[in-house]
């Protein structure tokens, strides 16, 4: 193409991006098409990997394709393979698309579409692409080092250990706050609860056809379990529908968390070809094919957004979770912004198959694009929904009441009209009792997706379908992610105990497997049923904290990356990791505070407890709990901001050491070796 | 203006080597996601056929490395 005709395209892209974002901005009380968002979503994304991330690789890094990658140097057909680079952006992208992007959207939604939506887009641009392209990077010339280690060798002991606190911090907070997103969305629903069960016999029938009758053959046996779980999603209907099998499956809240921490348990302990990896391999065919399908689906139907821009909710007094706008919209969406748990990744498996250096940049930054191009499609699935309709289901008992008259005359009082009777049909619509209530933002993203696809394919008699289809979608993927996250959390705590007493370390000594198991589950399962017991909804006060703990992780990720750019002697760009980093630190500190001290008791743990301490049920054992509960959550709050701080002063001290001359500017990376493939490189 | 057809059909072939092109990239894709990529580089370092006994082995020596990877929230 020759350079004029680039001018011209780029120019005609900027200015689509520039047109959509200003229609998204300055729209006040008219609907506007979802496909402004998608425009400039996607003009947002192709300009900040044309020219942003290229400056990165060029100026910043110095991308050099004549480096020899681990991949190329330590090659062993295992662990480091050299692998094409779209095999490799598949698999990564693969691995960091979780329920983050699709819950956080949906939560935040409740400010209106625009607040989320230009977070998701500068977020991404400026910070998770940025954050999840040069962690790649780093961890790529050091031999495929995880955050830990690098944080480790670049700050010092303490950056070490507070990137490894962080990272057990955030998984156990993660997990609890993942399996209550999946009780909320089962509780009290035959049919949803039923799917969710049968894929557990579906993910062991996988495993044991994988290794018994097929060996190896996981894609064919991923399309045999996908068939399955779509006959279990409409056995699921024949169970919601029929009194005598339906009854098993219409369980409480507090019944489905203990089955929910029974099964993390023994998830656990099994061994992985079993259970795990068969789960892995069904959630992956499922996540990549649905968000494939929603991608199609919304530029097929180009629905119209009936959630204005901005909602009177920005004041910090919403439903579905208290706190103004600021801070509180950046934590609630992390997963499609930048989430610190994708450093873990990029610093896992992938740095591992990177070919060339200058592959990162398409992988690291490509990918995580299009993660966050999951998260608008959420911001869109939620806000097609009328207001009344999602605030409805999002807000809490405690808010809006029990009844449903009660809810929807509180929810019209607030300028969003819903009416009783318009819930049941709904529900009746989707093949539920009740939408009510339903917080965690799985259930509202599903009649979003569920309406999207129904008005797409099949039409209204497919609407129930398509909800316990994505209900099904979704609740797959979390408890992947629990299975997961339960195994890599004990094996974490293994690895530590494993300093004081060797025989805890072993990860086959089934003693320490089992004790372990039951730390990491323990953990989560205090966190899960706290959130189930909580007259809110436990929304609104854990999933602030997680997104706290994984920005607070994302910030240990941008210090470790602004420390290795001024070790390289290249201190002048450092603000392209730098100023993603304080942002993170305003946004994350204010958060905390306010979680912590904010006078209102809807935000802050220690102003409830106080209130519940001076209520007439003071005394109950009940009260007791909940107290000791936000005592817990502000002290979880504040050892982490601790950490953080401490971490942040350790790394401003070895920027200043390094600045002022008084400490060498060495990066401890793997030695530079000429690549064997320099002809094909050139 | 009519297309000549060798120009015709020399499009046609650019375009199904790119499809084709295309649709391999997405094969491997799946492969490697699937970890079909990694039980074939296993049989191959190991120089021994698929079998069931292959494919346990496989699963031995990749359990810790799987067991140790996040997903991401």
């Amino acid at each position: 193409m020759s350079k004029p005709v680039k001018v011209l395209v780029w120019s005609v892209v900027a200015l689509s991006g520039a047109v959509a974002l200003a229609t998204i901005a300055l729209h006040r009380g008219e609907e506007i098409n979802a496909m402004w968002l998608v425009v400039a979503a996607l003009s947002s994304y192709a300009l900040g990997y044309r020219f942003y991330s290229k400056f990165i690789a060029a100026k910043v890094l110095a991308l050099n394709a004549m480096r020899a990658t681990p991949a190329e140097r330590l090659e062993n057909g295992r662990d480091f393979v050299r692998t094409n680079k779209w095999v490799v952006f598949g698999h990564h992208f693969a691995a960091i698309a979780g329920p983050g992007p699709l819950v956080g959207p949906v939560l935040a939604a409740q400010f209106g579409y625009l607040p989320g939506t230009l977070w998701i887009l500068v977020g991404a641009v400026f910070g998770g692409c940025v954050q999840d392209f040069v962690i790649l990077l780093f961890s790529v010339r050091r031999d495929g080092k995880s955050l830990t280690e690098m944080a480790k060798d670049e700050i010092g002991r303490l950056g070490g250990l507070v990137a490894y606190v962080a990272v057990i911090s955030i998984i156990v907070i993660l997990l609890g706050v993942c399996a209550l997103i999946v009780v909320n969305a089962l509780k009290g629903s035959p049919w949803g609860t039923f799917t969710i069960a049968m894929t557990i016999p579906i993910a062991l029938l996988m495993g044991v056809y994988l290794r018994r009758i097929r060996p190896g053959k996981v894609l064919e046996s991923s399309v045999l379990g996908f068939i399955l779980v779509l006959l279990a999603i409409w056995g699921g209907q024949w169970a919601s529908t029929t009194p005598s099998v339906g009854k098993y499956f219409t369980l409480t809240a507090p019944t489905l968390a203990i089955l929910i921490i029974i099964y993390g348990f023994a998830a656990s302990a099994v061994p992985v070809w079993l259970l795990l990896a068969p789960r892995d391999y069904l959630s992956t065919f499922v996540k990549l094919g649905t968000i494939a399908m929603l991608a199609l689906g919304i530029v097929a139907l180009r629905p119209t957004l009936h959630m204005p821009s901005l909602t009177r909710f920005i004041d910090g007094t919403g439903p579905v979770f208290a706190g103004n706008v600021f801070p509180f919209a950046f934590v609630t969406i992390a997963c499609g912004a930048i989430s610190g748990f994708h450093a873990l990744i990029s610093s896992g498996t992938t740095p591992k198959l990177i070919a060339r250096e200058t592959e990162t940049r398409m992988v690291g930054y490509g990918a995580m694009a299009c993660e966050s191009m999951v998260a608008i499609m959420a911001t869109i699935a939620a806000c097609v929904l009328q207001p009344g309709v999602y605030f409805a289901i999002n807000s809490p008992a405690g808010i809006v009441g029990q009844l449903p008259e009660a809810a929807t005359s509180m929810i019209s009082s607030w300028g969003f009209n819903v009416s009783a009777a318009d819930m049941h049909t709904l529900a009746l619509a989707v093949g539920e009792q009740t939408l009510f209530n339903r917080t965690g933002g799985a259930p509202a993203f599903a009649v979003g997706m569920a309406h999207i696809f129904a008005h797409s394919i099949g039409g209204q008699a497919l609407m129930a379908i398509w909800y316990h289809f994505a209900i099904m979608f979704e609740a797959l993927f979390i408890l992947t992610v629990l299975d997961a996250g339960t195994r890599v959390g004990r094996f974490m705590v293994q690895d530590a105990l494993g300093h004081i007493w060797k025989p805890l370390g072993r990860t086959s000594w089934y003693p320490s497997i089992l004790a372990n198991s039951a730390l990491i589950v323990g953990a989560w399962g205090y966190f899960l049923w706290q959130g189930v017991k909580d007259p809110l909804g436990g929304i609104n006060s854990l999933w602030p904290l997680f997104g706290i703990s994984n920005q607070l992780l994302a910030t240990v990720a941008l210090c470790v990356a602004t420390t290795i750019i001024v070790k390289m002697g290249r201190a002048r760009y450092a603000a392209v990791t730098l100023v993603p980093l304080l942002w993170l630190v305003a946004v994350t500190f204010t958060a905390s505070y306010h979680k912590i001290w904010d006078e209102s008791s809807r935000i802050g743990f220690l102003t409830h407890a106080r209130q519940l301490a001076t209520s007439p049920t003071a005394g109950t054992a009940g009260t007791a709990r909940l107290i000791f509960n936000d005592r817990l959550d502000a002290a979880v709050t504040g050892i982490l901001i601790v950490m953080i701080a401490m971490i942040l002063i350790e790394s401003g001290l070895e920027w200043w050491r390094v600045l002022r001359g008084q400490k060498a500017a060495q990066v401890r990376e793997a030695p530079f070796v000429a690549t064997r493939f320099a002809e094909e490189q050139a | 203006m009519k297309t000549p057809p060798f120009i015709h059909s020399a499009i046609k072939s650019s375009a199904g080597k790119r499809l084709s092109a295309v649709l391999e990239i997405a094969r491997l894709m799946l492969a490697e996601i699937f970890e079909e990529a990694a039980y074939a580089r296993f049989l191959q370092r190991q120089g021994i056929q698929s079998s069931r006994a292959a494919y346990a082995g496989y699963l031995r020596e990749s359990a810790t490395t799987r067991a140790r990877r996040p997903r991401c929230c």
